[in-house]
């Protein structure tokens, strides 16, 4: 589903990505970890393109993103993202900022977005706050709001960047729990985060990223239980520590 | 003392002419008002592209109106270019000078309007596949405008009073007709009317932005 190869990315003088190679299978959840300044959300950014890589090559779902003549805005209704920070637009309701993408590149009408909106909703269990303005919901059901802004484009793979690291301790179990959902129902997931417990049971592959590279990858059991790699060994120790 | 400034008389004989003034003042503002926002829009716009050619010209442009007396420019407009054979008349001056130099502050309202959009919400537009007009049109600009709406309300009140600097330039309007019956008359009635007229049409839009900056104030928490 994705195969990114020797992606390189630099900032001015600061090389954050030093050769990375991803490849995600159609329905594999891939969770990636690593100490904050690692490269791992420049990495997803990548992923669709918010980021344009310095070098390398990025094919989603057949498509070659990094080729001029491929229409972003196209290819990116295929890839839905969630952000740390839910990002939804303050002025429209739930159902608003569902369906603000249908309709505007999907080309659905008004009654046939809303059709689409609320099935998204009701997947994320919100079909009953569709009116409602996000300051009027708490940060664990914006972010759902956000996840099914994204599902309802009905993407090939959804990438999350730390989607839970925002929200109250309380609030995190539900967006966990869609998350769960949604790969039951066979989404390819890339998932940038800090969530072990979930991880060790939802994710097929860990990775874990330092210094703008992939250290060591491998089943969570392998990665988490009997990591090789003594920096790997390091960072887990200490998110375990503080979990 | 009352004879002096307050003659009814003489307003009674002023007021058709008074009104008529208050008319070409209020579509001055009808004219100027839709020009200034667009070229405001437009500058606001530009600064969004990040390349030097672009905003250097733009930081000069912004800083050399907004520097300029705009009743400078407008004698400047209508005295200096028929020298060079261009003539506007009164209401042309007034729909450039009005255009380059309000245009200039709507710009600036507009552009901090739309930094106060966090970029965030523009790049979950984005990643929806939102093209990067839809993204401005859809999500940045409705809460730019909302965001700065006592700005643009408070600068629109101060095009609505610069157009009484058309009277410089022989345009009818409010100002320049009290003037004259100022003059017909040998009495400053139709002057204190003419205020008295402005308050009374701007004052409302006062007490609305009044209220709007308190929303402002309350809504940040």
């Amino acid at each position: 589903m994705i195969q990114a190869r020797a992606i390189h990315k630099h900032f001015g003088a600061l090389h954050v990505l030093r050769g990375v190679d991803l490849a995600v299978a159609e329905r594999e959840l891939v969770f990636v970890i690593g100490p904050s300044g690692s490269g791992k959300s420049t990495l997803l950014r990548c992923l669709n393109r918010l980021e344009e890589p310095s070098s390398g090559s990025i094919v989603i779902d057949g498509i070659d993103l990094l080729d001029k003549r491929t229409d972003i805005n196209r290819v990116r209704q295929r890839i839905g993202m969630v952000f740390q920070s839910f990002n939804l637009y303050p002025h429209m309701t739930a159902l608003g900022n569902v369906t603000l993408a249908v309709r505007k590149v999907g080309g659905k009408s008004r009654a046939e977005a809303d059709a689409i909106g609320l099935a998204a909703l009701e997947r994320v269990g919100l079909a009953d706050r569709a009116d409602h303005h996000p300051a009027q919901l708490s940060g664990g059901q914006q972010q759902r709001v956000a996840i099914a802004r994204a599902v309802a484009l009905e993407p090939r793979v959804m990438l999350f960047d730390e989607p839970t690291s925002a929200l109250d301790p309380e609030l995190v179990g539900g967006v966990l729990k869609v998350m769960r959902e949604l790969r039951e129902s066979g989404m390819t997931m890339v998932v940038v985060s800090h969530e072990m417990g979930f991880a060790r049971s939802a994710a097929d592959r860990v990775i874990f990223m330092a210094d703008g590279a992939i250290v060591e990858q491998g089943t969570p059991e392998a990665v988490f239980g009997a990591p090789v790699e003594a920096r790997t060994r390091a960072f887990i120790g200490q998110i375990q520590r503080h979990a | 003392m009352i004879e002096t400034f307050l003659n009814l008389d003489i307003l009674r004989a002023a007021w058709p002419v008074l009104l008529h003034g208050l008319g070409i003042t209020l579509l001055l503002s009808a004219m100027t008002i839709p020009l200034g926002l667009g070229a405001g829009l437009g500058l606001a716009l530009l600064s969004t592209v990040r390349t030097r050619w672009v905003r250097w010209p733009l930081i000069a442009y912004v800083d050399l109106f907004r520097a300029f007396p705009p009743l400078v420019l407008l004698i400047l407009l209508y005295a200096g270019l028929p020298f060079a054979g261009i003539e506007m008349g009164g209401f042309g001056c007034v729909a450039v000078g009005f255009f380059l130099n309000t245009g200039a502050y709507y710009g600036e309202v507009l552009r901090a309007g739309i930094e106060s959009v966090p970029a965030g919400h523009s790049e979950a537009a984005r990643a929806t596949g939102l093209s990067r007009l839809q993204t401005l049109i859809w999500v940045v600009l409705p809460q730019a405008i909302r965001n700065v709406a006592p700005d643009l309300l408070s600068n629109t009140l101060e095009v609505v009073k610069l157009t009484s600097l058309a009277s410089v330039v022989a345009i009818p309007e409010l100002l320049f007709q009290s003037r004259q019956a100022q003059a017909l008359t040998y009495n400053p009635t139709p002057l204190v009317a003419a205020s008295v007229i402005y308050f009374v049409v701007l004052w409302p839009l006062v007490r609305l932005l009044s209220r709007l900056e308190h929303r402002a104030i309350a809504g940040r928490r």
